[in-house]
């Protein structure tokens, strides 16, 4: 049969973020793909060389606006190590807190787009309306809904109130109820497990050997997961389980992050249970002295790891950001391949991808007066476009 | 393999430089460029599994790339070899962890590092009409030229 060459993005209805493949059909079947990455690359690790360490917080911060918790936290607990700055017990139950209550919005935000990637968008609606749930909680803490600017070198920078506590228990034993159901939805919903079951392959070894991370890797057998292994803010302070399976499709990956929602909520009420008194953040010194530091993090997508070099001025010598999408991405053309064309979306959407994350790194402008484009000259810019790429679009 | 005996393994076995068990699960050495392959290859064997990340530094007169592996147990050794400004080149280790060639692609991109035998592919993460010899994450760049 010929094979047929088949661009999908950079912009496309299947995909939510600028990512660009190159599918290489026989049929129906996907015989190879090929990524092409980089339109959300803004040039983060540069700029943070031109700002102080706090600037930096808030950069970061802003590298993704789901995962945001995750990148200040890796990020100040690198600070914080080089610095030799220990953060009040509580502020790492607070850290914690905040940490888990982001897997919550994630995994239900990705359970919501999973529904909405494979027709079942009753699903969608629910998860994103329980999903407000988190949000409202995460605005009542931190003022905000994404990009909540709690941390600080040294501690957090808002307490948690009884109040506060009352309300995040409350809504806990809600979610917990509706996550409860969304279990008994995807057990015993026979069309749900047909659609996603040998969907979107990753062999145990395959997953090792590509460096897989999150629920991704956890799908597939293996119990990586940083809280566990390299735990850091206040996780060894409490009993957890890391969730794996055996499926090692998008189908595993949807159990693994659903049980996982069970467990962010046990590890919430055992926080919120003994939250330790005292103060909440330590003096930090204005300048931090020279010196390096890797911090890990397991965030809702899988680990992140940022590399932070000062020397002892205000703006960091280097940071360095690996996002957990870009640990998956080397998987993505091993789960596509084989696969039929129509399980595309599906599969992309099961690694939970965060381009944002991944490209983080801007095309500079120039003095404007390119700045607009006429139809034409679009329609000419992007027949080259995939000309380059060996696909012929101009008589057409 | 805890960081103390990662710490000699590299110092006694890999004759690495500079070993340092930083903190718990943290160790750093320093390997030459010409011994990369084998000491990435000698570690995998002892489980450090997998590479988490890359990452490349412009020091002015060279450049430093630290590979940042890590095992099952949460340990994780930043290995460092150094580069002169002229010409940079490291060997791939992409035959020893396939799923490490977008990092590696980055060096590439940003610091304009060679990496030696890294699969052909498209460029990341910089787009594909940006300019030869522009180098972002060089210390001496200071933004593509008005033209």
């Amino acid at each position: 049969m010929a094979r047929i060459k088949v661009p999908i993005g950079p912009q496309h209805p299947a995909l939510k973020e600028p990512e660009s493949f190159n599918l290489v059909l026989e049929g129906e079947r996907i015989i190879d793909a090929e990524v092409k990455l980089g339109y959300n690359h803004r040039g983060i690790e540069k700029a943070c060389e031109s700002r102080n360490i706090t600037q930096c917080i808030y950069l970061i911060e802003r590298i993704c606006g789901i995962c945001s918790h995750s990148h200040s936290t890796t990020f100040v607990q690198a600070v914080e190590e080089i610095a030799g700055v220990e953060p009040p017990p509580r502020a790492l139950y607070i850290r914690t807190i905040i940490a888990e209550l982001e897997r919550i919005h994630s995994h239900l935000l990705w359970l919501g787009v999973a529904g909405h990637e494979v027709g079942f968008d009753t699903l969608f609606m629910y998860s994103w309306r329980d999903r407000e749930t988190v949000m409202d909680l995460l605005a009542l803490i931190t003022g905000n809904r994404i990009n909540y600017g709690m941390n600080k070198v040294g501690g957090v920078r808002r307490d948690i109130d009884s109040e506060q506590a009352r309300l995040i228990l409350e809504s806990i034993d809600l979610l917990t109820e509706r996550t409860e159901y969304y279990i008994k939805v995807a057990v015993n919903e026979s069309t749900l497990k047909v659609r996603l079951a040998g969907v979107g392959k990753l062999p145990r070894e395959t997953a090792l050997s590509l460096g897989a991370v999150g629920p991704t890797v956890r799908a597939s057998g293996i119990p990586r997961d940083i809280r566990k292994d390299d735990p850091y803010a206040a996780y060894d302070q409490v009993d957890f389980n890391v969730i794996t399976n055996e499926y090692a499709d998008v189908f595993g990956r949807t159990l693994v992050r659903i049980y996982e929602l069970l467990e962010s909520y046990q590890i919430i009420r055992a926080l919120i249970q003994n939250l330790p008194d005292g103060p909440i953040a330590v003096k930090a010194p204005r300048k931090i002295p020279a010196g390096e530091a890797v911090s890990r993090y397991e965030a809702p997508r899988g680990e992140n790891i940022h590399y932070v070099r000062t020397n002892g001025s205000e703006f960091p010598e280097r940071v360095k950001v690996r996002a957990p999408t870009l640990a998956n991405l080397a998987s993505i053309r091993e789960m596509l391949k084989g696969g039929f064309l129509a399980d595309f979306p599906i599969v992309i959407a099961a690694i939970d991808p965060c381009f944002s994350c991944a490209d983080r790194m801007i095309r500079l402008s120039g003095d404007g007066k390119d700045a607009l484009w006429d139809w034409e000259r679009l329609r000419n810019y992007s027949i080259d476009w995939y000309k380059l790429r060996g696909i012929d679009f101009s008589n057409r | 393999m805890n960081s103390q005996v990662l710490a000699d393994f590299l110092a006694n076995e890999l004759e690495a430089q500079k070993v340092n068990a930083v903190r718990e699960r943290r160790v750093a050495a320093e390997i030459p460029v010409a011994k990369l392959t084998e000491a990435i290859e000698a570690l995998k064997e002892k489980g450090l599994n997998k590479i988490s990340a890359i990452t490349g530094l412009d020091l002015g007169d060279g450049f430093e790339v630290i590979y940042h592996l890590c095992n099952d147990e949460g340990v994780l050794l930043s290995l460092k070899t150094f580069l002169p400004r002229e010409n940079p080149s490291v060997p791939s280790v992409t035959d020893l962890f396939p799923g490490v060639f977008l990092y590696e692609r980055e060096l590439i991109d940003l610091l304009g590092i060679e990496v030696e035998g890294t699969p052909h592919g498209r460029r990341y993460p910089l787009p594909d009409d940006w300019p030869e010899g522009e180098y972002p994450l060089r210390k001496d760049w200071k933004g593509l030229s008005k033209e």
